[in-house]
Parts: structure tokens; C-alpha cells; sequence
């Protein structure tokens, strides 16, 4: 059940800086969102706004909306761990939890949300890592601690958690970005096949990459260093690296930024 | 042009120095070369100006060592690797320095208390043995180190791991910098003055007897800052993805904490607990206060007087006989070896618990 991601006017501050200034956009359900541009542009810190991770950090805050299909994230009443059990997110560096074995690394989410039986267990794990194209790679070694696989299967790895647990929407931070390039494939076609049932959000470096795996591509950028981030544009992927409608965009994308 | 091929640019003899990367090494054994040569100088140094104190025999052959490490090797090598060599004597001089006294005390105390150790010493009291009896034991007192130091970390570990937890985990503001700050002068409290305060709290305000229990809550007293040091080191040592991971999932915080936190950091907090039991099983004066000490055995911590090991350490000793001292070495032993196990459990608990890196 991929739901869609509505944000309007949110801005979000580490403690007194404003790190990224009235955003608004769109994010279709079913679909790759990319967001492209410079380092220190507010893009992960957006990412981390959708749900509700941002005021992890000490001095995060948040104004605005993010409506996901219709309810406000930010709203009154609203409890961000129940928000995080709706918006998954895969993180930069691979982060298996170092004291479990593959397994219950799947089964984590699942076991710390309180569901306990081994059979419902198992099954989950089981299409999770299948889902996350690692199945075929760890099913004789599941009670092996998740700290041994290579990097690239570590991602996978943390895919299969964060999809193990039923989101509708999966935020990636940089997932490929520690990986080397057989690895980065392996997760870009598993992001294909993910968008069937999850709308995703990614954040990259790689243009190349926003433009294999994505259906629409937003740019952000800054205007000096300390001033806050801001969406440039946001548009269908092909018309961003063919023809953007900011000079800015075209700038960045070709290699002319900075 | 031909002089600048065959020569390195100091002009040394090639065949003595065969390229411009490789240079003169000393053989592998030098450095114990250098030791053995150092000691035996040392020793003969020492007897011929007739140096009574074994300690300044080590001394001079350690300080020998150090200064021929320098000197031999900047003649066969060079001043660089000299002064690498020197640095990796002065380190083996340090350790050297370091392990002696252990090895002196673990030494002496086996040597001394090893012949008391029997099933009739562990298994004895005091009761009705006099000063300058032989027999006697140590069970009464082990039964008070026992259960003092078992009702102080029931108390203190509990107090101590949730405090590092908030400091940790929530700690904000003014509030965790006070707790930093107290538990910072808790640190520095002799333990006497807990042992004071404990008396002028617990047995003259409040009106409690002397009881195994009044120690242990001054126990606790000199427990918990150590606990809440050791375990807050350990949580921050637990890199934060893994609590946004969790927390990611739609894990609460409570749940991040317990489960993934806390198993983290598990090895290291049980090796800081353990240290902070055995700093306080060693701990002589608040029992002297507290406990009152007594020659029988009594299983109730809470009503009567006790024993513990330390204070039948003390107690023995200013009985001043021969046979006393024999008791005293034996409890020495027994309280060493029982800090040793707690520690080698520890160990154990740390290596089994430990983040898993196998494949």
C-alpha cells in the first residue's frame, strides 16, 4: 500500500540554523523520487524530515506539513515511532545491529514491535530477503552474525529489515554510495523492483544513478555555504537531465556548478 | 654519472649499504641482547658498589637498557631507527616497571598464605580461637564479603546503569550537568567519610543497628559513580547509526535502548561493573565503621554484626602473633583469588557477549 508524500512549506532548523527553507512538493506513490544536488544542501535532512527523523538530532525541529495521503506527519497527536513504522529508511553506511545474526537482524523490527512467532517469523525474514535479492546468498548461514557479510550484501541486508516491516513508503539515504559499482547494480535493480509496492525516495550523488533508477528527479541547492537549502525544481526525470527549466539545474548536472 | 649509480648520496660504500631504501639492520636479537647485557651490568654494578636494594639493580639496568638501545643502534643503524628502538625499550621498560609490584604482591601473598589454605580454613569461624591458637578460619568472613558486596551491587549497579543510561541516552541541560558534576565528587569520596555519613545517617539518626547491611549501603555509596563512569563510557562508544537504525524501524526509544543499546555495550559495562565489585570488595574502613566485625558466623546481613574479608585482614594483623599473621596471609589469598574469578568472569561474559565479527 505505497501512499503518497504531499510537503508543503517546511522548513527545518538544527538548533537556531535553518538548514533547508520552505520545500514543497509532490512524491507519487509506486515511484522513484531522486533527489540530486551539491553536498550540504539540505537533501538528507529533508529525507529525514519525511519521517520524522530529524528530531533525532539534538536541536532538530520542523515547521510545515509532510501529508502522507492526507494525514500530517507533523500534526498534533501524531507519534513519530508509529510514523517510522510507516516510512522505512535504508541509511548511507551499512548498519546491521552488530550483536545479531542475520536472522534477527530481518527479524528485528518485527520482534522489537512485539510479533514472536516463529513461523510468522520465518516466513517474513524469508520473503524479505528474497525481496531484497540476498535469499539466495544467506539462507544456509541465517544464525551467522549480519556483521560478516561483504558491504554490499550488509546494504542488502538493511534493506530486508526495513522492508521486513511492512512500510509504505522507504526513504534511502546514499544507499550506494560505500558500495563498488556490482553491488550499486545489485541494489538498483532491487529499487526497481521495490517501487511495485513502496513509493521510494532517494538521495544521491551519482547522476547517473538518479537517472537509471528514478521516475522524477528533484534538484536542491544552496546559495552560499551557511545559508539554508532549497528545492530548485522538481520534474519527470528525463525532462531534468534533457532539458531542465532552471539554469541552475543544467549547470549542476553538466558539470559546470561551482 | 657512473659515480652516481653505484653510490648513494652519502657516499657510503655500496657493498655496505646496497641501496638507497635498505640500510644496516641489527639482527632480531639485539634488543634481548641488549637486555640480557644490560641486566648482567646491572647486577655487577650493584655488587661491586655494594648496593643493598635489589630495586636499584633493576633500576640501573633498566635505565642501561634504554641508553645502550640509543647508543647501539645509532652506531650499527641510524638516528631515526635509534630513536624508534628507544621508544619500544622505554615502553618495555614501563611495562616492566608496572608488572613488578603485581608480581611481588601476588608473590608474596602465595607464598605466605598459601600453606593456609585448607578445607578447615575455609570452612571455619573465629569463634572461641584465640590470638595465638592455630585453626581457625575465614568462613564467616567470606560469608560477609559475600553478601555486603552482593547487597551493595544489587543496589549500586541497578542506580548506576540507569543513571549512565539518562546521562547517555537523554541527559539535557542543567539537570545531566549536575548529575555529571555529583557523580564526578562522588568519585573522589574517601571511604571512610561514606562510612561516616552511612553511621551518622543510618545507625545514630535512624537508629539502626550495626548490621552487614549498613555497610553495604556505604558500599554503594563508593560503587555507583564507578558503575555510572564505566557503563556511560561504554554507551557512547555505541555508534549512533545503530540507534537510528533502530529507531528507523519504528522502534521505540525505550526499545532502542534495551535492546539494541545495552547488548551493544553489554562486554564492556559487565567489565566496568566487575571492577567497580572489586574495588569495593577490598574496602576496609566503612566496614570497621558499619559492620563491627565478629569472630562467629552470622548468615543475616541485616541483624548482628559481620565479618569481611578485608576487616579479618586488619583484625588479624593488629592481633600481632605468628599464627595470627598466618590467617591474615591465608584471607589476603582468598580475597585476591576471589577479585581474580570475579574479574575472569567478567572476561568471560565480554568475550561471549561481544559484537560478532565472525563469518
Amino acid at each position: 500500500m505505497a501512499k503518497r508524500i504531499d510537503v508543503s512549506g517546511l522548513s527545518a532548523y538544527y538548533g537556531s540554523h535553518k538548514a533547508i527553507d520552505d520545500i514543497s512538493m509532490t512524491v507519487e506513490p509506486r515511484s522513484v523520487t531522486a533527489f540530486i544536488g551539491p553536498s550540504g544542501c539540505g537533501k538528507s535532512t529533508f529525507l529525514r524530515t519525511l519521517n520524522r527523523m530529524h528530531e533525532v538530532t539534538p536541536g532538530g525541529r520542523v515547521e510545515g506539513k509532510v501529508l502522507l495521503d492526507d494525514e500530517d506527519l507533523y500534526g498534533s497527536g501524531v507519534d513519530p515511532v508509529a510514523v517510522r513504522r510507516t516510512v522505512g529508511m535504508v541509511f548511507q553506511r551499512p548498519n546491521p545491529f552488530p550483536t545479531m545474526s542475520i536472522f534477527d537482524n530481518v527479524a528485528a523490527g518485527l520482534r522489537l514491535n512485539g510479533t514472536h512467532k516463529k513461523s510468522q517469523l520465518n516466513d517474513i525474514v524469508e520473503q524479505s530477503l528474497k525481496g531484497a535479492n540476498l535469499w539466495n546468498e544467506v539462507k544456509d548461514r541465517l544464525n551467522k552474525p549480519g556483521s560478516g557479510l561483504s558491504g554490499g550484501q550488509q546494504q542488502r541486508l538493511c534493506i530486508a529489515r526495513a522492508i521486513a516491516v511492512e512500510p509504505d513508503v522507504l526513504l534511502m539515504d546514499e544507499p550506494c554510495s560505500a558500495l563498488d559499482p556490482i553491488s550499486t547494480l545489485a541494489i538498483e535493480d532491487l529499487i526497481g523492483e521495490l517501487k511495485e509496492r513502496f513509493t521510494i525516495v532517494i538521495v544521491t550523488h551519482n547522476m547517473q544513478q538518479a537517472a537509471r533508477v528514478s521516475d522524477r528527479t528533484a534538484f536542491f541547492n544552496l546559495a552560499a555555504v551557511g545559508q539554508p537549502g532549497k528545492l530548485i525544481e522538481i520534474d519527470e526525470t528525463e525532462r531534468i537531465f534533457s532539458n531542465p527549466s532552471v539554469q541552475a539545474t543544467e549547470d549542476y548536472i553538466s558539470g559546470r556548478f561551482g | 654519472m657512473s659515480d652516481i649509480m653505484t653510490k648513494n648520496p652519502r657516499g657510503t660504500d655500496p657493498l655496505a649499504r646496497p641501496g638507497v631504501l635498505a640500510h644496516r639492520r641489527m639482527p632480531r636479537w639485539a634488543p634481548a641482547g641488549i637486555a640480557v647485557a644490560a641486566i648482567a651490568v646491572g647486577t655487577a654494578l650493584g655488587l661491586a658498589l655494594g648496593l643493598s636494594s635489589k630495586i636499584q639493580w633493576g633500576l640501573i639496568a633498566l635505565i642501561l637498557f634504554v641508553l645502550g638501545t640509543y647508543v647501539i643502534t645509532a652506531a650499527v643503524e641510524d638516528r631515526r631507527q635509534a630513536k624508534d628502538r628507544v621508544v619500544t625499550s622505554a615502553v618495555w621498560a614501563c611495562f616492566v616497571v608496572a608488572v613488578v609490584p603485581l608480581y611481588s604482591l601476588v608473590e608474596t601473598t602465595i607464598a605466605k598464605g598459601a600453606k593456609m589454605i585448607n578445607g578447615n580454613f575455609l570452612s571455619h569461624s573465629m569463634a572461641g580461637v584465640l590470638s595465638n591458637d592455630t585453626g581457625g578460619g575465614v568462613y564467616h568472613a567470606i560469608i560477609g564479603t559475600l553478601e555486603q558486596v552482593g547487597l551493595a551491587s544489587l543496589i549500586a549497579i541497578p542506580i548506576g546503569v540507569f543513571t549512565a543510561i539518562y546521562l547517555v541516552e537523554y541527559g539535557r541541560g542543567k539537570l545531566a550537568v549536575a548529575v555529571t558534576f555529583f557523580v564526578d565528587v562522588m568519585t573522589g569520596i574517601p571511604s571512610i567519610v561514606a562510612g561516616l555519613f552511612i553511621l551518622a545517617f543510618w545507625i545514630l539518626v535512624l537508629g539502626f543497628s550495626y548490621s552487614g547491611f549498613a555497610g553495604s549501603l556505604a558500599l554503594v555509596i563508593l560503587m555507583i559513580p564507578v558503575v555510572v563512569r564505566s557503563t556511560e563510557e561504554m554507551l557512547k562508544l555505541v555508534p549512533n547509526e545503530l540507534r537510528e537504525a533502530s529507531l528507523a524501524l519504528g522502534v521505540p526509544k525505550w526499545r532502542t535502548i534495551l535492546k539494541v543499546v545495552l547488548p551493544t555495550a553489554l562486554g564492556g559495562i559487565t567489565t566496568g561493573v566487575m571492577l567497580a565489585v572489586a574495588r569495593i570488595a577490598g574496602e576496609t574502613a566503612p566496614i570497621l565503621l558499619l559492620v563491627f566485625g565478629n569472630p562467629m558466623i552470622n548468615n543475616d546481613p541485616f541483624h548482628g554484626t559481620q565479618s569481611s574479608l578485608p576487616f579479618y585482614i586488619y583484625e588479624q594483623y593488629v592481633l600481632g602473633t605468628e599464627q595470627s599473621y598466618d590467617r591474615a596471609w591465608g584471607a589476603a589469598l582468598v580475597l585476591i583469588a576471589f577479585v581474580m574469578i570475579l574479574n575472569l568472569v567478567a572476561r568471560g561474559i565480554a568475550r561471549w557477549k561481544a559484537p560478532k565479527t565472525g563469518r
